[in-house]
């Protein structure tokens, strides 16, 4: 290649901030562990949305006071949190009824590999130590709308919105919007190809294109 | 019937056997049935395939287990941040079935209540519906998953009165409900035991029918497995 394109593009919190724009009011979100997780934290002003968290909470507060820590009280990433007044607690078939049954609005989760059809790839690299699925299979599977939010290229450059995902798949046509740091790609249901909607500031159609192998409008 | 034992090991006497299935609760070291998990590393008992969602980590909870080669195989979710278990992982030691959280969830508490499988979109078109039942139903793709038997189930409650009835305290919940319905007997730790009459029957979590054997298992040192904490804005 002649000529490597540096695209500025959106940060990780910046992602997260872009993805907080699709919440609204009343939504009951479930957040991915990573950048998903930084979406708490830009919920728009007045604006209620109550997050829930697979191992068996609806509600989730801010990280505790060092003096509240409490054991009992985890995130699915098994961080210490606090709970609210309007908290409640159960048990795990419960939760996933929860999410399986499609009670849930919004999902974001991070991604490995994203493909032109909607099909995602996070939990698994072959030939790596696999950690398992965890509650990701049932959340794409389950939840009302996909969120993916993810780095538009590997650290070795190659890009992750893909015609076909090399990857074992999380889940088959479940993902209905890409945040990348360089743009947001939806698609309005699962029958339709994917849309680039919006581009972060500095990043051009082009570079998009270059770093981009799944078909996709624009 | 007298189900207050006065130890894990004189509480899983009888009930243990190589080669068995165990159902434990728990989620990562939150809610573990930590004092049984102890019982069943010291009665050497081996071969056991173990439904738990995650596999302790080194040297804590079912790490313990795994460390002395107690478990055959974990029906898991996820297993991250256990060494011991990734060494015997990637040495063909350990056979895992992963099972996607909540189907795992929902194949305990099917189980325990006499459905022999269920139909979920769970998994549809990965590497967890090889060699599953596909079903259409109005036209969307679904792969029948069967409920868990285990011969033991082994939880963690915070409270229980002295039939049975226990209550579980805010995300120790998690695995152990569904948990200990699944197996043919289960077997509770807590960390009080309160008169019958003192936990208000509207409240109960478990009602006393799944607990057939239980044991104090206080004092407990809770450990956390990732402390996160916010600073208070000076006053």
């Amino acid at each position: 290649m002649a000529t490597v394109t540096q695209a500025k593009g959106w940060t990780r919190d910046e992602m997260a901030q872009r993805a907080a724009r699709e919440l609204r009011d009343g939504y009951c979100v479930n957040l991915g562990i990573g950048i998903p997780t930084l979406v708490a934290n830009h919920v728009p002003p007045g604006m209620t949305v109550t997050l829930q968290s697979e191992n068996g909470m609806l509600g989730i507060g801010p990280f505790p006071y060092e003096d509240e820590v409490d054991p009992d009280l985890i995130n699915a990433g098994k961080q210490t949190i606090s709970e609210l007044p309007l908290t409640s607690y159960f048990d795990s078939a419960q939760s996933f009824a929860m999410i399986r049954g499609g009670h849930i609005d919004l999902a974001v989760l991070g991604g490995m590999e994203v493909s032109e059809k909607g099909d995602l790839a996070n939990w698994m690299v072959p030939g790596k130590m696999i950690k398992g699925m965890g509650g990701a299979m049932d959340l794409v599977a389950g939840v009302k709308k996909i969120i993916v939010v993810m780095e538009h290229v590997s650290k070795n450059g190659d890009p992750k919105f893909i015609p076909q995902c090399t990857l074992p798949l999380t889940g088959k046509n479940v993902v209905d919007m890409i945040i990348t740091d360089h743009a947001v790609f939806q698609r309005p249901d699962h029958d339709h190809p994917f849309k680039l909607i919006e581009l972060a500031p500095g990043v051009t159609r082009e570079q998009v294109r270059e770093k981009t192998t799944a078909k996709y409008e624009e | 019937m007298q189900k207050i034992y006065p130890s894990a090991e004189a509480a899983l006497e009888g009930l243990l056997f190589d080669g068995m299935t165990i159902a434990a609760g728990g989620f990562g070291l939150c809610g573990i049935p930590e004092r049984l998990i102890d019982a069943v590393q010291a009665s050497g008992v081996k071969d056991l395939t173990v439904a738990s969602n995650n596999a302790g980590i080194d040297n804590q909870g079912l790490g313990k287990l795994l460390r002395t080669r107690q478990v055959k195989k974990m029906i898991s979710s996820y297993v991250g941040e256990n060494k011991e278990f990734e060494r015997q992982f990637l040495a063909g030691e350990l056979e895992v079935e992963f099972t996607p959280q909540g189907t795992l969830a929902e194949r305990m508490r099917s189980g325990g209540a006499g459905i022999p499988g269920f139909y979920t979109k769970t998994g549809v078109g990965t590497q967890v519906a090889e060699g599953k039942e596909v079903k259409l139903f109005d036209g969307e793709e679904y792969i029948l998953e069967r409920g868990i038997h285990a011969d033991l189930s082994i939880i963690k409650g915070w409270k229980a009165d002295e039939s049975g009835n226990l209550i579980f305290r805010k995300t120790a919940r998690n695995f152990n409900l569904p948990a200990a319905t699944c197996g043919k007997v289960c077997v509770a730790e807590v960390e009080e035991v309160v008169p019958v009459g003192s936990l208000d029957p509207d409240c109960i979590h478990l009602p006393s029918i799944y607990v057939k054997r239980l044991i104090l298992g206080a004092p407990y040192d809770k450990k956390i497995e990732f402390r996160t904490v916010r600073q208070r804005e000076a006053a």
